[in-house]
Protein backbone atom coordinates (compact mmCIF):
# COMPACT_ATOMS: atom_id res chain seq x y z
CA UNK A 1 0.00 0.00 0.00
CA UNK A 2 2.65 2.46 1.14
CA UNK A 3 5.02 1.39 -1.61
CA UNK A 4 2.17 1.75 -4.10
CA UNK A 5 1.62 5.33 -3.02
CA UNK A 6 5.29 6.18 -3.39
CA UNK A 7 5.28 4.52 -6.79
CA UNK A 8 2.22 6.56 -7.82
CA UNK A 9 3.68 9.89 -6.73
CA UNK A 10 7.12 9.33 -8.24
CA UNK A 11 6.36 7.68 -11.57
CA UNK A 12 2.76 8.20 -12.66
CA UNK A 13 2.22 11.50 -14.50
CA UNK A 14 -0.86 12.35 -12.44
CA UNK A 15 1.02 11.72 -9.19
CA UNK A 16 3.91 13.86 -10.37
CA UNK A 17 1.51 16.63 -11.32
CA UNK A 18 -0.06 16.49 -7.84
CA UNK A 19 3.38 16.66 -6.23
CA UNK A 20 4.37 19.68 -8.34
CA UNK A 21 1.09 21.42 -7.51
CA UNK A 22 1.57 20.73 -3.81
CA UNK A 23 5.13 22.09 -3.96
CA UNK A 24 3.93 25.29 -5.63
CA UNK A 25 1.23 25.75 -2.99
CA UNK A 26 3.72 25.02 -0.20
CA UNK A 27 5.82 27.95 -1.43
CA UNK A 28 3.07 30.34 -2.51
CA UNK A 29 0.79 30.21 0.51
CA UNK A 30 3.49 30.97 3.14
CA UNK A 31 4.84 33.62 0.78
CA UNK A 32 1.49 35.39 0.60
CA UNK A 33 1.11 35.22 4.38
CA UNK A 34 4.65 36.62 4.65
CA UNK A 35 3.67 39.44 2.29
CA UNK A 36 0.63 40.22 4.43
CA UNK A 37 2.71 40.38 7.59
CA UNK A 38 5.47 42.28 5.80
CA UNK A 39 2.99 45.12 5.23
CA UNK A 40 2.08 44.96 8.92
CA UNK A 41 5.73 44.91 10.01
CA UNK A 42 6.49 47.77 7.64
CA UNK A 43 3.78 49.94 9.16
CA UNK A 44 4.78 49.05 12.71
CA UNK A 45 8.43 49.87 12.02
CA UNK A 46 7.64 53.25 10.44
CA UNK A 47 5.31 53.94 13.33
CA UNK A 48 8.08 53.24 15.84
CA UNK A 49 10.50 55.43 13.90
CA UNK A 50 7.96 58.26 13.95
CA UNK A 51 6.99 57.64 17.62
CA UNK A 52 3.50 56.42 16.73
CA UNK A 53 1.76 53.16 17.51
CA UNK A 54 0.85 51.94 14.05
CA UNK A 55 -2.06 49.57 13.39
CA UNK A 56 -3.37 48.37 16.75
CA UNK A 57 -7.15 48.13 16.44
CA UNK A 58 -8.00 45.05 14.36
CA UNK A 59 -7.17 41.95 16.39
CA UNK A 60 -4.57 41.74 19.18
CA UNK A 61 -1.78 44.31 18.51
CA UNK A 62 -3.47 44.97 15.17
CA UNK A 63 -2.30 41.58 13.91
CA UNK A 64 -5.38 41.07 11.75
CA UNK A 65 -4.96 44.43 10.02
CA UNK A 66 -3.41 43.01 6.78
CA UNK A 67 -6.37 40.65 6.34
CA UNK A 68 -8.85 43.44 6.96
CA UNK A 69 -7.06 45.51 4.32
CA UNK A 70 -7.05 42.61 1.88
CA UNK A 71 -10.75 41.97 2.39
CA UNK A 72 -11.50 45.64 1.90
CA UNK A 73 -9.61 45.71 -1.41
CA UNK A 74 -11.41 42.55 -2.51
CA UNK A 75 -14.83 44.07 -1.89
CA UNK A 76 -14.20 47.40 -3.60
CA UNK A 77 -15.32 48.08 -7.13
CA UNK A 78 -12.78 47.60 -9.93
CA UNK A 79 -12.71 50.86 -11.85
CA UNK A 80 -11.34 50.85 -15.38
CA UNK A 81 -10.96 54.37 -16.84
CA UNK A 82 -13.12 54.77 -19.94
CA UNK A 83 -10.18 55.83 -22.13
CA UNK A 84 -7.88 53.10 -20.86
CA UNK A 85 -6.87 50.06 -22.86
CA UNK A 86 -8.92 47.55 -20.89
CA UNK A 87 -7.07 44.34 -21.76
CA UNK A 88 -3.58 45.68 -21.11
CA UNK A 89 -4.83 47.63 -18.09
CA UNK A 90 -5.91 44.39 -16.44
CA UNK A 91 -2.99 42.27 -17.67
CA UNK A 92 -0.34 44.60 -16.21
CA UNK A 93 -0.95 43.86 -12.49
CA UNK A 94 -1.15 40.16 -13.29
CA UNK A 95 2.30 40.31 -14.92
CA UNK A 96 3.77 42.07 -11.88
CA UNK A 97 2.23 39.57 -9.50
CA UNK A 98 3.14 36.53 -11.57
CA UNK A 99 6.78 37.49 -12.13
CA UNK A 100 7.09 38.10 -8.40
CA UNK A 101 5.83 34.59 -7.68
CA UNK A 102 7.53 32.44 -10.35
CA UNK A 103 11.02 33.48 -9.28
CA UNK A 104 10.53 31.52 -6.07
CA UNK A 105 10.72 28.27 -8.03
CA UNK A 106 14.52 28.27 -7.85
CA UNK A 107 15.09 29.69 -4.36
CA UNK A 108 16.61 27.04 -2.06
CA UNK A 109 14.90 27.22 1.35
CA UNK A 110 17.09 24.55 2.89
CA UNK A 111 19.40 21.77 1.75
CA UNK A 112 17.43 20.18 -1.09
CA UNK A 113 14.29 22.21 -0.37
CA UNK A 114 13.83 23.75 -3.77
CA UNK A 115 11.13 23.24 -6.39
CA UNK A 116 13.42 23.40 -9.42
CA UNK A 117 17.10 22.84 -8.71
CA UNK A 118 18.22 24.10 -12.12
CA UNK A 119 21.80 24.74 -13.13
CA UNK A 120 21.18 28.31 -14.24
CA UNK A 121 19.34 29.45 -11.10
CA UNK A 122 21.07 32.82 -10.85
CA UNK A 123 20.39 33.59 -14.50
CA UNK A 124 16.76 32.53 -14.06
CA UNK A 125 16.32 34.93 -11.14
CA UNK A 126 17.97 37.71 -13.10
CA UNK A 127 15.84 37.01 -16.18
CA UNK A 128 12.57 36.98 -14.25
CA UNK A 129 13.44 40.08 -12.25
CA UNK A 130 14.13 41.89 -15.52
CA UNK A 131 10.58 41.01 -16.62
CA UNK A 132 9.03 42.85 -13.67
CA UNK A 133 9.43 46.14 -15.49
CA UNK A 134 6.81 45.12 -18.08
CA UNK A 135 3.97 45.11 -15.61
CA UNK A 136 4.80 48.66 -14.66
CA UNK A 137 5.42 50.07 -18.12
CA UNK A 138 2.29 48.41 -19.56
CA UNK A 139 0.24 49.72 -16.63
CA UNK A 140 1.54 53.23 -17.26
CA UNK A 141 0.73 53.14 -20.94
CA UNK A 142 -2.63 51.38 -20.69
CA UNK A 143 -3.95 53.77 -18.02
CA UNK A 144 -3.90 56.60 -20.58
CA UNK A 145 -3.03 59.12 -17.89
CA UNK A 146 -0.13 61.55 -17.67
CA UNK A 147 0.79 60.70 -14.10
CA UNK A 148 0.72 56.98 -14.73
CA UNK A 149 2.79 57.30 -17.90
CA UNK A 150 5.44 59.53 -16.32
CA UNK A 151 5.68 57.16 -13.38
CA UNK A 152 6.06 54.17 -15.68
CA UNK A 153 8.80 55.86 -17.73
CA UNK A 154 10.73 56.75 -14.60
CA UNK A 155 10.35 53.26 -13.24
CA UNK A 156 11.45 51.59 -16.47
CA UNK A 157 14.56 53.75 -16.80
CA UNK A 158 15.42 53.21 -13.14
CA UNK A 159 14.98 49.44 -13.18
CA UNK A 160 16.96 48.99 -16.39
CA UNK A 161 19.82 51.10 -15.00
CA UNK A 162 20.11 49.30 -11.69
CA UNK A 163 19.79 45.87 -13.28
CA UNK A 164 23.19 46.48 -14.85
CA UNK A 165 24.95 46.75 -11.51
CA UNK A 166 22.95 43.84 -10.07
CA UNK A 167 24.13 41.82 -13.06
CA UNK A 168 27.78 42.57 -12.27
CA UNK A 169 27.23 41.69 -8.62
CA UNK A 170 25.76 38.34 -9.66
CA UNK A 171 28.68 37.68 -12.01
CA UNK A 172 31.15 38.40 -9.20
CA UNK A 173 29.41 35.94 -6.89
CA UNK A 174 29.24 33.24 -9.52
CA UNK A 175 32.97 33.71 -10.23
CA UNK A 176 33.63 32.90 -6.57
CA UNK A 177 31.27 29.91 -6.63
CA UNK A 178 32.04 28.49 -10.05
CA UNK A 179 28.42 27.53 -10.62
CA UNK A 180 25.11 29.18 -11.47
CA UNK A 181 23.16 26.79 -9.26
CA UNK A 182 21.75 28.58 -6.21
CA UNK A 183 22.13 25.56 -3.91
CA UNK A 184 25.81 25.39 -4.84
CA UNK A 185 26.12 29.12 -4.15
CA UNK A 186 24.95 28.45 -0.60
CA UNK A 187 27.10 25.33 -0.16
CA UNK A 188 30.17 27.27 -1.30
CA UNK A 189 29.71 29.59 1.71
CA UNK A 190 29.77 26.78 4.29
CA UNK A 191 31.36 27.48 7.67
CA UNK A 192 31.45 30.38 10.09
CA UNK A 193 29.53 33.52 9.29
CA UNK A 194 32.68 35.33 8.20
CA UNK A 195 33.02 32.76 5.40
CA UNK A 196 29.80 34.03 3.86
CA UNK A 197 30.33 36.31 0.90
CA UNK A 198 29.15 39.46 2.64
CA UNK A 199 32.63 39.96 4.10
CA UNK A 200 34.94 39.15 1.16
CA UNK A 201 32.57 40.91 -1.25
CA UNK A 202 31.42 43.66 1.11
CA UNK A 203 31.27 46.49 -1.49
CA UNK A 204 29.22 44.25 -3.76
CA UNK A 205 26.82 43.46 -0.92
CA UNK A 206 26.27 47.17 -0.32
CA UNK A 207 25.78 47.82 -4.04
CA UNK A 208 23.40 44.87 -4.27
CA UNK A 209 21.28 46.12 -1.41
CA UNK A 210 21.03 49.68 -2.70
CA UNK A 211 20.25 48.41 -6.20
CA UNK A 212 17.58 46.17 -4.67
CA UNK A 213 15.97 49.28 -3.17
CA UNK A 214 15.99 50.87 -6.61
CA UNK A 215 14.68 47.71 -8.30
CA UNK A 216 11.69 47.53 -5.99
CA UNK A 217 10.97 51.27 -6.25
CA UNK A 218 11.40 51.76 -2.51
CA UNK A 219 12.47 54.90 -0.72
CA UNK A 220 14.89 56.63 -1.28
CA UNK A 221 14.31 55.62 -4.92
CA UNK A 222 10.51 55.69 -4.99
CA UNK A 223 10.37 58.34 -7.73
CA UNK A 224 8.00 56.31 -9.93
CA UNK A 225 5.27 56.85 -7.36
CA UNK A 226 6.43 59.96 -5.61
CA UNK A 227 3.13 61.19 -4.26
CA UNK A 228 4.06 64.85 -4.23
CA UNK A 229 4.57 65.01 -7.99
CA UNK A 230 2.85 62.03 -9.61
CA UNK A 231 -0.11 61.22 -7.31
CA UNK A 232 0.72 57.48 -7.15
CA UNK A 233 2.70 57.05 -10.38
CA UNK A 234 1.75 54.06 -12.50
CA UNK A 235 -0.76 52.93 -9.86
CA UNK A 236 -2.79 56.15 -10.05
CA UNK A 237 -5.72 54.69 -12.01
CA UNK A 238 -5.81 51.34 -10.22
CA UNK A 239 -8.29 50.34 -7.56
CA UNK A 240 -9.54 47.24 -5.82
CA UNK A 241 -8.06 43.86 -6.87
CA UNK A 242 -5.73 45.10 -9.65
CA UNK A 243 -4.22 47.51 -7.12
CA UNK A 244 -3.96 44.69 -4.59
CA UNK A 245 -2.09 42.57 -7.15
CA UNK A 246 0.42 45.40 -7.70
CA UNK A 247 0.79 45.81 -3.98
CA UNK A 248 1.30 42.09 -3.35
CA UNK A 249 3.69 41.85 -6.28
CA UNK A 250 5.79 44.71 -4.95
CA UNK A 251 6.12 43.22 -1.50
CA UNK A 252 6.74 39.73 -2.90
CA UNK A 253 9.52 41.29 -5.00
CA UNK A 254 11.04 42.87 -1.91
CA UNK A 255 11.01 39.54 -0.11
CA UNK A 256 12.49 37.91 -3.20
CA UNK A 257 15.37 40.37 -3.41
CA UNK A 258 16.02 39.88 0.31
CA UNK A 259 16.05 36.13 -0.30
CA UNK A 260 18.48 36.67 -3.16
CA UNK A 261 20.66 38.77 -0.88
CA UNK A 262 20.63 36.05 1.78
CA UNK A 263 21.46 33.31 -0.72
CA UNK A 264 24.24 35.24 -2.42
CA UNK A 265 25.84 36.98 0.55
CA UNK A 266 24.48 35.68 3.85
CA UNK A 267 24.91 31.94 3.36
CA UNK A 268 21.29 31.03 2.61
CA UNK A 269 20.12 28.33 5.00
CA UNK A 270 23.50 28.00 6.77
CA UNK A 271 23.71 28.57 10.50
CA UNK A 272 26.12 31.38 11.41
CA UNK A 273 28.00 29.13 13.84
CA UNK A 274 28.57 25.68 12.34
CA UNK A 275 28.42 23.81 15.70
CA UNK A 276 25.98 21.65 17.59
CA UNK A 277 23.15 23.64 19.18
CA UNK A 278 22.91 26.01 16.26
CA UNK A 279 22.94 23.38 13.54
CA UNK A 280 19.90 21.67 15.13
CA UNK A 281 17.77 24.63 14.10
CA UNK A 282 16.34 23.83 10.65
CA UNK A 283 17.90 25.72 7.74
CA UNK A 284 14.61 27.23 6.70
CA UNK A 285 14.45 29.11 10.04
CA UNK A 286 17.90 30.65 9.50
CA UNK A 287 16.91 31.54 5.96
CA UNK A 288 13.71 33.23 7.15
CA UNK A 289 15.63 35.12 9.84
CA UNK A 290 18.14 36.41 7.29
CA UNK A 291 15.35 37.49 4.94
CA UNK A 292 13.55 39.20 7.82
CA UNK A 293 16.64 41.13 8.88
CA UNK A 294 17.22 42.39 5.33
CA UNK A 295 13.54 43.35 5.11
CA UNK A 296 13.92 45.27 8.35
CA UNK A 297 16.63 47.36 6.70
CA UNK A 298 14.21 47.99 3.79
CA UNK A 299 11.64 49.43 6.21
CA UNK A 300 14.27 51.26 8.22
CA UNK A 301 15.56 53.05 5.09
CA UNK A 302 12.02 53.96 4.13
CA UNK A 303 11.41 55.49 7.54
CA UNK A 304 14.71 57.36 7.58
CA UNK A 305 15.86 58.64 4.20
CA UNK A 306 14.41 61.39 2.02
CA UNK A 307 13.78 60.81 -1.67
CA UNK A 308 16.56 61.14 -4.26
CA UNK A 309 16.39 63.59 -7.13
CA UNK A 310 15.99 61.82 -10.47
CA UNK A 311 19.28 62.97 -12.01
CA UNK A 312 21.10 61.97 -8.82
CA UNK A 313 19.51 58.54 -9.05
CA UNK A 314 20.75 58.09 -12.61
CA UNK A 315 24.18 59.42 -11.70
CA UNK A 316 24.44 56.95 -8.83
CA UNK A 317 23.46 54.04 -11.05
CA UNK A 318 25.59 54.74 -14.10
CA UNK A 319 28.53 56.78 -12.82
CA UNK A 320 29.10 55.27 -9.38
CA UNK A 321 27.75 51.73 -9.15
CA UNK A 322 28.59 50.61 -12.68
CA UNK A 323 32.33 51.51 -12.51
CA UNK A 324 32.70 50.22 -8.96
CA UNK A 325 31.01 46.90 -9.66
CA UNK A 326 32.89 46.47 -12.93
CA UNK A 327 36.19 47.25 -11.21
CA UNK A 328 35.45 44.89 -8.34
CA UNK A 329 34.53 42.18 -10.84
CA UNK A 330 37.92 42.52 -12.57
CA UNK A 331 39.66 42.60 -9.19
CA UNK A 332 37.85 39.44 -8.04
CA UNK A 333 38.70 37.67 -11.27
CA UNK A 334 42.36 38.68 -10.93
CA UNK A 335 42.56 37.57 -7.29
CA UNK A 336 40.94 34.24 -8.10
CA UNK A 337 43.19 33.65 -11.11
CA UNK A 338 46.54 34.73 -9.66
CA UNK A 339 45.79 33.53 -6.15
CA UNK A 340 45.08 30.07 -7.51
CA UNK A 341 41.58 30.16 -6.01
CA UNK A 342 39.56 29.47 -9.15
CA UNK A 343 36.74 27.12 -8.08
CA UNK A 344 36.07 23.86 -9.87
CA UNK A 345 39.54 23.46 -11.36
CA UNK B 1 7.86 12.32 -24.28
CA UNK B 2 4.25 13.05 -25.21
CA UNK B 3 4.23 15.99 -22.83
CA UNK B 4 7.44 17.30 -24.35
CA UNK B 5 6.04 17.04 -27.86
CA UNK B 6 2.88 18.86 -26.79
CA UNK B 7 4.95 21.59 -25.17
CA UNK B 8 7.05 21.93 -28.32
CA UNK B 9 4.02 22.36 -30.56
CA UNK B 10 2.44 24.82 -28.13
CA UNK B 11 5.55 27.01 -27.92
CA UNK B 12 6.27 26.73 -31.64
CA UNK B 13 2.70 27.66 -32.54
CA UNK B 14 2.67 30.65 -30.17
CA UNK B 15 6.07 31.82 -31.49
CA UNK B 16 4.89 31.78 -35.09
CA UNK B 17 1.48 33.25 -34.30
CA UNK B 18 3.06 36.05 -32.24
CA UNK B 19 5.58 36.68 -35.03
CA UNK B 20 2.74 37.02 -37.52
CA UNK B 21 0.90 39.37 -35.18
CA UNK B 22 3.99 41.59 -34.90
CA UNK B 23 3.57 42.35 -38.59
CA UNK B 24 -0.21 42.24 -38.73
CA UNK B 25 -1.33 44.20 -35.67
CA UNK B 26 -2.43 47.77 -36.22
CA UNK B 27 -1.08 49.29 -33.05
CA UNK B 28 2.74 49.43 -32.86
CA UNK B 29 2.65 48.97 -29.07
CA UNK B 30 0.83 45.68 -29.61
CA UNK B 31 3.48 44.75 -32.17
CA UNK B 32 6.24 45.17 -29.59
CA UNK B 33 4.29 43.21 -27.01
CA UNK B 34 3.77 40.37 -29.51
CA UNK B 35 7.49 40.52 -30.29
CA UNK B 36 8.19 40.03 -26.59
CA UNK B 37 5.82 37.05 -26.55
CA UNK B 38 7.68 35.59 -29.53
CA UNK B 39 11.07 36.05 -27.79
CA UNK B 40 9.73 34.41 -24.70
CA UNK B 41 8.42 31.36 -26.52
CA UNK B 42 11.67 31.05 -28.45
CA UNK B 43 13.44 30.93 -25.08
CA UNK B 44 11.06 28.17 -24.01
CA UNK B 45 11.93 26.24 -27.19
CA UNK B 46 15.63 26.55 -26.31
CA UNK B 47 14.82 25.17 -22.87
CA UNK B 48 13.09 22.15 -24.44
CA UNK B 49 16.24 21.15 -26.33
CA UNK B 50 18.27 21.57 -23.14
CA UNK B 51 20.01 24.82 -24.06
CA UNK B 52 19.22 26.42 -20.69
CA UNK B 53 22.00 29.02 -20.81
CA UNK B 54 21.00 30.33 -24.23
CA UNK B 55 17.35 30.42 -23.14
CA UNK B 56 18.11 32.53 -20.07
CA UNK B 57 20.42 34.87 -21.99
CA UNK B 58 17.71 35.32 -24.62
CA UNK B 59 15.25 36.39 -21.94
CA UNK B 60 17.73 38.64 -20.12
CA UNK B 61 19.13 40.41 -23.18
CA UNK B 62 16.21 40.58 -25.60
CA UNK B 63 13.17 40.56 -23.35
CA UNK B 64 14.73 42.30 -20.35
CA UNK B 65 16.73 44.98 -22.09
CA UNK B 66 16.27 45.38 -25.86
CA UNK B 67 12.49 45.03 -25.95
CA UNK B 68 12.10 47.42 -23.00
CA UNK B 69 13.88 50.10 -25.02
CA UNK B 70 11.71 49.28 -28.06
CA UNK B 71 8.58 49.63 -25.97
CA UNK B 72 9.92 52.82 -24.46
CA UNK B 73 10.47 54.42 -27.86
CA UNK B 74 7.26 53.15 -29.45
CA UNK B 75 5.14 54.36 -26.54
CA UNK B 76 6.67 57.83 -26.77
CA UNK B 77 6.06 58.16 -30.50
CA UNK B 78 2.87 59.80 -31.67
CA UNK B 79 2.00 57.42 -34.50
CA UNK B 80 -0.99 57.69 -36.77
CA UNK B 81 -2.18 54.13 -37.29
CA UNK B 82 -3.70 54.83 -40.74
CA UNK B 83 -0.45 56.21 -42.17
CA UNK B 84 1.39 53.09 -41.05
CA UNK B 85 -0.87 50.85 -43.12
CA UNK B 86 -0.10 52.70 -46.35
CA UNK B 87 3.55 51.69 -46.36
CA UNK B 88 2.73 48.03 -45.83
CA UNK B 89 2.52 46.91 -49.47
CA UNK B 90 5.45 49.10 -50.50
CA UNK B 91 7.82 47.39 -48.07
CA UNK B 92 6.39 43.88 -48.42
CA UNK B 93 8.75 42.81 -51.29
CA UNK B 94 11.88 43.97 -49.43
CA UNK B 95 10.71 42.27 -46.24
CA UNK B 96 10.00 38.98 -47.95
CA UNK B 97 13.36 39.16 -49.77
CA UNK B 98 15.17 39.49 -46.43
CA UNK B 99 13.10 36.61 -45.08
CA UNK B 100 14.02 34.38 -48.04
CA UNK B 101 17.73 35.22 -47.66
CA UNK B 102 17.61 34.32 -43.95
CA UNK B 103 15.79 31.06 -44.67
CA UNK B 104 18.37 30.18 -47.36
CA UNK B 105 21.18 30.88 -44.88
CA UNK B 106 19.64 28.57 -42.29
CA UNK B 107 19.19 25.82 -44.88
CA UNK B 108 22.78 26.32 -46.06
CA UNK B 109 24.07 26.08 -42.52
CA UNK B 110 22.15 22.85 -42.01
CA UNK B 111 23.70 21.40 -45.19
CA UNK B 112 20.44 20.93 -47.08
CA UNK B 113 22.08 21.96 -50.39
CA UNK B 114 24.78 19.32 -49.95
CA UNK B 115 28.46 19.83 -49.21
CA UNK B 116 28.13 18.88 -45.53
CA UNK B 117 27.28 21.23 -42.73
CA UNK B 118 29.97 23.35 -41.09
CA UNK B 119 27.54 24.27 -38.33
CA UNK B 120 26.77 20.72 -37.38
CA UNK B 121 30.49 19.91 -37.36
CA UNK B 122 31.01 22.80 -34.92
CA UNK B 123 28.10 21.65 -32.82
CA UNK B 124 29.57 18.18 -32.60
CA UNK B 125 32.87 19.70 -31.58
CA UNK B 126 31.11 21.58 -28.81
CA UNK B 127 29.18 18.45 -27.96
CA UNK B 128 32.45 16.64 -27.33
CA UNK B 129 33.00 19.05 -24.46
CA UNK B 130 29.51 18.58 -23.04
CA UNK B 131 29.05 15.01 -21.84
CA UNK B 132 28.58 15.29 -18.09
CA UNK B 133 29.56 18.98 -17.96
CA UNK B 134 26.78 21.49 -17.50
CA UNK B 135 25.60 23.60 -20.40
CA UNK B 136 27.09 26.94 -19.30
CA UNK B 137 30.54 25.46 -18.71
CA UNK B 138 30.54 23.74 -22.10
CA UNK B 139 29.71 26.99 -23.91
CA UNK B 140 32.34 28.85 -21.90
CA UNK B 141 35.02 26.29 -22.78
CA UNK B 142 34.43 26.66 -26.50
CA UNK B 143 33.84 30.40 -26.45
CA UNK B 144 36.92 31.32 -24.42
CA UNK B 145 39.38 28.96 -26.12
CA UNK B 146 38.58 28.18 -29.72
CA UNK B 147 36.59 31.32 -30.55
CA UNK B 148 38.35 33.65 -28.15
CA UNK B 149 39.43 36.24 -30.74
CA UNK B 150 36.09 36.23 -32.52
CA UNK B 151 34.36 36.69 -29.17
CA UNK B 152 36.63 39.55 -28.19
CA UNK B 153 36.26 41.28 -31.55
CA UNK B 154 32.48 40.99 -31.28
CA UNK B 155 32.79 42.80 -27.96
CA UNK B 156 34.98 45.51 -29.53
CA UNK B 157 32.46 45.98 -32.37
CA UNK B 158 29.67 46.47 -29.83
CA UNK B 159 31.81 48.93 -27.85
CA UNK B 160 32.51 50.94 -31.01
CA UNK B 161 28.79 50.96 -31.83
CA UNK B 162 28.00 52.22 -28.34
CA UNK B 163 30.60 54.98 -28.49
CA UNK B 164 29.32 55.91 -31.95
CA UNK B 165 25.76 56.26 -30.65
CA UNK B 166 26.96 58.43 -27.76
CA UNK B 167 29.02 60.66 -30.08
CA UNK B 168 26.04 61.10 -32.42
CA UNK B 169 23.65 62.13 -29.69
CA UNK B 170 25.98 64.15 -27.47
CA UNK B 171 25.16 67.83 -27.45
CA UNK B 172 27.32 70.31 -25.64
CA UNK B 173 25.15 73.08 -24.32
CA UNK B 174 26.91 76.10 -22.92
CA UNK B 175 25.85 77.61 -19.65
CA UNK B 176 24.60 74.42 -18.01
CA UNK B 177 25.20 74.39 -14.28
CA UNK B 178 26.13 70.91 -13.20
CA UNK B 179 26.14 69.46 -9.76
CA UNK B 180 29.70 68.61 -8.75
CA UNK B 181 29.25 66.04 -6.06
CA UNK B 182 32.94 65.70 -5.20
CA UNK B 183 33.23 69.46 -4.64
CA UNK B 184 30.17 69.44 -2.44
CA UNK B 185 31.49 66.57 -0.38
CA UNK B 186 34.95 68.07 0.09
CA UNK B 187 33.62 71.45 1.19
CA UNK B 188 35.08 72.15 4.63
CA UNK B 189 32.89 72.90 7.60
CA UNK B 190 33.80 76.58 7.94
CA UNK B 191 32.57 77.25 4.39
CA UNK B 192 29.33 75.42 4.83
CA UNK B 193 28.19 76.36 8.31
CA UNK B 194 28.17 79.77 9.93
CA UNK B 195 27.34 80.14 13.59
CA UNK B 196 25.51 83.44 13.96
CA UNK B 197 24.47 85.17 17.12
CA UNK B 198 21.08 86.57 16.18
CA UNK B 199 19.79 89.51 18.18
CA UNK B 200 16.13 89.33 19.17
CA UNK B 201 13.91 90.85 16.47
CA UNK B 202 17.07 91.52 14.46
CA UNK B 203 17.01 88.61 12.02
CA UNK B 204 19.91 87.38 9.92
CA UNK B 205 21.14 89.70 7.20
Amino acid sequence: MYADLIHFFTTHWLGQAIVILAECLAVTVPLLVAVAYMTYADRKIWASIQLRRGPNVVGPFGLLQPFADGLKLLLKETIVPSSANTVLFLIAPMITFMTALISWAVVPFSDGWVIANINVGILYLFAISSLGVYGIIIAGWASNSKYAFLGALRSAAQMVSYEVSIGFVLVTVLLCVGSLNLSKVVLAQAGWFWNWYWLPLLPMFVIFFISALAETNRTPFDLPMSEAELVQGFQTEYSSMPFALFFLGEYANMILLSAMGSVLFLGGWMSPIPYAPFTYIPGVVWFALKIASLLFVFSWTKGTLPRYRYDQLMRLGWKVFLPISLGWLVLTAAVLQFGGLVPGK
Amino acid sequence: MLLQALAFYLFAFVTIAAGAMVVASRNPVYSVLFLILAFFNAAALFLLIGAEFVAMILVIVYVGAVAVLFLFVVMMLDIKVAELREGFLKYAPIGSLIGIVLLAEILLALGVFGGGSPTIATLNQAGAHVGSVENTRAIGRVLYTQYFFLFQSAGVVLLVAMIGAIVLTLRRRPGVRRQRVAEQLYRPKDQAIAVVKVPTRGGVS
